[in-house]
């Protein structure tokens, strides 16, 4: 699903935010990326939203070559992809349904199926009930998790996240994390940014990708034994 | 906060799979819901915001209504010029002792195709007439004689200015002829002073259609400002330039379309001010006269023109504007 060959990318003042990361992550496989803030995780989450362009190397996401990528075809790609915000980044203008509807209305869904999936996607986060509400109203949980709905009413093959619990206590973040672990399960592809240690530690079966200073320092092979 | 959860196993496997085509994306009916979702949502935005909308409105309501009421005083009295134009005639003056040949002439000048029509009229006739005009039978009947010259009148069949001058000088050097008077000068005046409006009109409509434009292009600009966090997330989620850029180009198109009532409205009333005098002036000379106004198929012309130039300035704007607002 995710294939990083050997990319780095340099900023213009010279920084190097990732050098030579190569790595690949399977279709349905749940990764954490960890490392300091300022180690590259949200440059590696930009490289693969397309909002950076890597200065070298080569980036595969489900079999598309991203150097390839005009322009013009970038917002299809990116439909292809959900994506969650640790500030949830919702539109406070619109309900809890519009929100989540967003990605359907910008695909062009009809009416009726996006009214279903939009149903379906604010269920499996357990707030159908809050559907008519500005999110402005919701609790700090609730909104991620409308953010997370949101991310997946496309049923997108790939998911990221980051730090999606940055803003959330503990036990609100379990539950976010559980989310992510059942989508993991149903073939989605889920890549977590997170420096939330205690919570990955408690989820120490899935794979680790660690960054510092740009560069990955373990979990970049695949299957290889996590250190810990 | 609620705790409770789903359970995963609810949502069946292939649910999930990726849509790496969805079935109902991209067909006609779903564009074109769209296209009016967006449109009605950015009019009820103005709406929401209905005095600032006004105020632009209005700036652009009298952008337009200026060159329209130029344009549309110049139309009538182009329309007036016109008729007096067409009456434009030769007076050839003939020499008393050319009277033999004056049928002959006649004739010949009415087989011109320069000529439209030619009639000749005699002393007698032009002294009746005089009599008639002038109200000055009773001295014109103390003279011994017919003092008026046998005159044809000639209306030339053709318009352009080089022609009408041959015209003009070969009717000189026909035999018989005195003099031949074209009282075209005031005619001619009033022509390049109806170019010269024209021309000023044409300029005030390009200026004040741009600032139309600018105007428009201004306040869309602060629109997306003001979405800015709105299209970052939808560039996120997949929306293209055409799907980011369409609430706007639909603000741009409203506001021409209000501006463009409010300045039917105040070309209306400016008219309704103007139009008495014009009419009074105008019917002095001519005395079937009757102002026309810009009428339902002119005020639909400028609502569609000024909704383009709306359309125009948002587009500029989006252009602009919109590749800069990305995600960071």
């Amino acid at each position: 699903m995710i294939k990083f060959d050997d990319v780095s990318k340099r900023y213009p003042s010279g920084q190097e935010a990732l050098s030579r990361v190569s790595f690949e992550l399977d279709d349905g496989e749940l990764a954490f990326l960890t490392g300091h803030s300022g180690a590259g995780k949200s440059t590696l989450l930009k490289l693969i939203m397309q909002i950076e362009l890597p200065s070298s190397g080569q980036l595969f996401i489900n079999g598309q070559n991203l150097v390839k990528l005009s322009r013009q075809h970038l917002p299809y790609y990116r439909r292809s992809i959900g994506l969650v915000f640790q500030d949830h980044q919702l539109l406070f203008d619109r309900s809890v349904y519009d929100n989540v509807a967003l990605p359907l209305q910008i695909s062009g869904y009809e009416p009726r199926e996006a009214s279903r999936r939009v149903r379906a996607a604010l269920d499996k986060v357990g707030l159908l009930h809050k559907e008519a509400q500005n999110p402005i109203t919701l609790s700090t949980g609730e909104q991620q998790r409308v953010g997370i709905a949101r991310a997946v009413v496309n049923k997108p093959a790939l998911l990221l996240a980051d730090e999606p619990t940055g803003n959330l206590d503990p036990e609100l973040a379990a539950e976010v994390m559980g989310l992510f672990e059942q989508f993991s399960q149903v073939g989605v592809t889920v890549l977590i940014a997170s420096h939330d240690h205690n919570l990955i530690d408690k989820l120490h079966h899935h794979r680790r990708l660690r960054l510092e200073q740009g560069k990955l320092i373990s979990g970049g092979k695949r299957r290889s034994k996590e250190p810990h | 906060m609620a705790a409770t959860r789903e359970n995963p196993a609810r949502k069946p496997r292939q649910e999930a799979r990726p849509a790496t085509s969805a079935p109902h994306q991209g067909t006609f009916f779903a564009w074109l819901a769209q296209h009016q979702v967006v449109a009605v949502d950015s009019l009820l935005r103005l709406a929401a915001d209905w005095v600032s909308t006004l105020l632009t409105c209005a700036v652009i309501g009298i952008a337009l209504a200026l060159p329209l009421t130029l344009v549309l005083l110049l139309q009538n009295v182009q329309r007036y010029s016109g008729s007096v134009e067409h009456s434009g005639s030769l007076s050839l003056y003939m020499d008393e002792r050319a009277q033999p040949a004056l049928l002959s002439l006649v004739k010949q000048l009415q087989n011109d195709p320069a000529i439209a029509s030619a009639t000749l009229i005699t002393p007698e006739e032009a002294l009746a007439e005089f009599e008639r005009e002038s109200g000055l039978a009773e001295a014109l009947g103390g003279l011994d004689a017919n003092p008026l010259p046998p005159v044809i009148e000639v209306v030339p069949a053709i318009e352009d200015k080089a022609a009408l001058a041959e015209l003009l000088a070969s009717l000189q050097t026909r035999p018989g002829v005195a003099e031949v008077e074209f009282d075209q000068l005031w005619v001619e005046r009033l022509d390049a002073l109806l170019r010269f409006a024209e021309r000023l009109a044409l300029l005030l409509t390009l200026l004040l259609g741009s600032g139309v434009v600018l105007v428009i292009g201004n306040t869309v600009r602060l629109a997306i400002e003001n979405r800015r966090a709105e299209i970052v997330v939808v560039k996120l989620v997949g929306g293209t330039d055409a799907y980011v850029a369409r609430p706007f180009l639909y603000t741009g198109l409203w506001y021409g379309i209000g501006g463009a009532v409010i300045g039917c409205v105040l070309l209306q009333l400016g008219l309704l001010t103007l139009a008495g005098p014009l009419a009074q002036f105008i019917a002095s000379y001519d005395g079937d006269f009757r102002f026309a106004d810009l009428g339902f198929g002119g005020a639909f012309l400028v609502v569609a023109a000024a909704a383009g130039l709306g359309w125009l300035g948002a587009f500029v704007s989006v252009v602009q504007h919109l590749r800069s607002v990305e995600p960071r």
